[in-house]
C-alpha cells in the first residue's frame, strides 16, 4: 500500500508492504535512522518517536497507521540541524549517555513528558519515563538532564 | 521482528467496519491501537489475514456522564481515560488503574475496547470491569448487545464476540461504595502483572489468576458475613487457577493473590 507522512516537516511517500512498521519505514523509507529498533516488542523504548506530537513506540505502530500523520524523530529537533534542542542540550551538559543506544528514545519520550508536564518532580520524569531502558543503567543523569531541560525552559 | 503477511483496511465508519469484518470471516481482526495486537502478530501467536483498521473511527473516542452511569467510548485511548475528570470524580477505580496500564507511549496507543477485546488474562482492565459491574455494548450485523462484563470473558484471549462484532461501549454504573483500590505486583513498571486486584466497595475482581480474569467470590462472601479484610484476604486464592509461568508459579502467584486482597480491601475501606 501506499504511505504517505510527514516526517520532520518533509513529505515522505512510499509504497511499502501493509505489514511495514512504522520504525522501518523511517529508517528505510524516510532514511531517517537515529530512531533504534531496541527489544521490537514494545518494551524498551528506543524506538520512540512523536506521532501527531505524543511518543509511540514505532516497533509496534504499522506505517499504515500513521499514513497521513506527522511524524518527529530526534533528527527533527535541532532547527537547521546545527542548534540542538533544549533537551538534547541538557542530555549532553549532563552526561545523560553512556552507549547512546537508548538515547533517541530517552530524548523523545522526554520532548513528549515536558510538552503535556513543563515542571515535572523528579518522580514524574521517572514515571514518565519508565517504557524506556537504558542497559548502561544511566538512570540518575537522564533524570537530571529532564529537570535541568525542563528548568531551561522554565527561564526563557 | 515483523508480522506475518496480511491484509490491510482502513474502515472509515462503524458500519463499514463491521461490512468489512463480515467479508472477511474468520481470518479478519480489528486493529485499534494495536499494542495488544501487533507485539503478539510479531512474536506470530497471532496470525490474522486481513487487518480491519479502526483506529480512527473518533465516533468511538468519548468519556460522558448520563446520569447513573460513565460511558465511555472503546476507541477511548488509556491515556484519554487517566486523565479524565469525569471518571477521576465517579470512577477513580477505571481513571487510576488506565494510568497504570504499560508506559506513556502505550497509554496513548492503546485503547479501553482494544484492551477488553484482547482479553488476556494479565491485563489490568477486564479486572476492574468486573469489580465495577460494566456492561460491555456492541454493534453487529445483527444489531447490538448490551453484555455484562461477568459474561464477556470466556477464555484465555476468548470473549463473547461474535464475527463481525465490535465493542463499541463501555457503561460504567456509578459505583455506590466509595472505596477502591487497584494493586498489581510486576517486575518492571512496564509489564503484565504477575498478579493484580481490583477492588470496588466489596466487589473483588483478580488479574491473571486464571485463563479470565476473576471475581474473587470467596472473599467477598467472607465480606458480606462480616469478616475483616485481612481474615477474608485469606480466600483470596480459592477458586482460581493460576498459570505456572517463568514468572512465578501457582503457588507464589497464590501468596500474591493473599498479599494484593488484603493490601487493596485495607486501601479501599481507608477511602470509604
Amino acid at each position: 500500500m501506499k504511505v504517505s507522512l510527514t516526517a520532520n516537516g518533509s513529505q515522505v511517500a512510499a509504497e511499502v508492504a501493509d505489514r511495514t512498521l512504522l520504525v522501518h519505514f523511517l529508517r528505510d523509507e524516510a532514511g531517517l535512522s537515529a530512531t533504534n529498533v531496541g527489544c521490537d516488542t514494545s518494551s524498551c523504548g528506543a524506538c520512540t518517536v512523536l506521532l501527531n506530537g505524543r511518543s509511540v513506540k514505532s516497533c509496534t505502530v504499522l506505517a499504515a497507521q500513521a499514513d497521513g500523520c506527522d511524524v518527529v524523530t530526534v533528527e527533527g529537533l535541532a532547527a537547521d540541524g546545527d542548534e540542538l534542542h533544549p533537551v538534547q542540550r541538557a542530555f549532553r551538559a549532563e552526561h545523560a549517555l553512556q552507549c547512546g543506544f537508548c538515547t533517541p528514545g530517552m530524548v523523545m519520550a522526554t520532548v513528549s513528558l515536558l510538552a503535556e508536564n513543563p515542571a515535572p518532580t523528579e518522580d514524574e520524569v521517572r514515571a514518565a519515563l519508565e517504557g524506556n531502558l537504558c542497559r548502561c543503567t544511566g538512570y540518575h543523569n537522564i533524570v537530571r538532564a529532564v529537570l535541568a531541560a525542563a528548568a531551561e525552559r522554565s527561564l526563557r | 521482528m515483523i508480522p506475518a503477511p496480511f491484509r490491510y483496511q482502513r474502515a472509515g465508519s462503524v458500519d463499514e467496519a463491521i461490512e468489512l469484518a463480515v467479508s472477511g470471516g474468520e481470518d479478519a481482526k480489528f486493529l485499534a491501537g494495536g499494542h495488544s495486537l501487533l507485539p503478539l502478530m510479531k512474536l506470530r501467536l497471532a496470525v490474522p489475514e486481513i487487518l480491519i483498521d479502526i483506529g480512527r473511527l473518533g465516533e468511538l473516542s468519548y468519556i460522558r456522564d448520563h446520569g447513573s452511569h460513565v460511558a465511555v467510548g472503546a476507541l477511548t485511548s488509556h491515556d484519554q481515560v487517566a486523565r479524565s475528570a469525569l471518571l477521576a470524580q465517579q470512577v477513580p477505580l477505571l481513571a487510576h488503574a488506565a494510568g497504570q496500564v504499560g508506559d506513556p507511549q502505550v497509554r496513548h496507543r492503546g485503547t479501553i475496547g482494544g484492551s477488553l477485546a484482547h482479553a488476556d488474562p494479565a491485563a489490568d482492565l477486564p479486572a476492574v470491569m468486573l469489580a465495577v459491574d460494566a456492561i460491555l455494548v456492541t454493534r453487529g450485523p445483527s444489531g447490538g448487545r448490551e453484555i455484562p462484563a461477568a459474561d464477556f470473558f470466556r477464555d484465555l484471549f476468548e470473549t463473547a464476540l461474535r464475527p463481525g462484532e465490535l465493542l463499541a461501549e463501555i457503561r460504567i454504573p456509578k459505583p455506590q461504595a466509595s472505596g477502591w483500590s487497584f494493586q498489581k505486583f510486576t517486575k518492571r513498571a512496564i509489564d503484565w502483572a504477575i498478579v493484580g486486584v481490583a477492588v470496588q466497595g466489596d466487589s473483588v475482581a483478580l488479574i491473571n489468576m486464571g485463563p479470565t480474569p476473576l471475581r474473587a467470590r470467596a472473599v467477598e462472601r467472607a465480606l458480606a458475613s462480616g469478616s475483616q479484610p485481612r481474615q477474608a484476604a485469606a480466600y483470596a486464592a480459592e477458586e482460581s487457577s493460576p498459570p505456572d509461568d517463568l514468572n512465578g508459579g501457582r503457588g507464589y502467584r497464590e501468596h500474591l493473590a493473599r498479599v494484593l486482597v488484603a493490601r487493596a480491601l485495607e486501601e479501599s475501606r481507608s477511602r470509604s
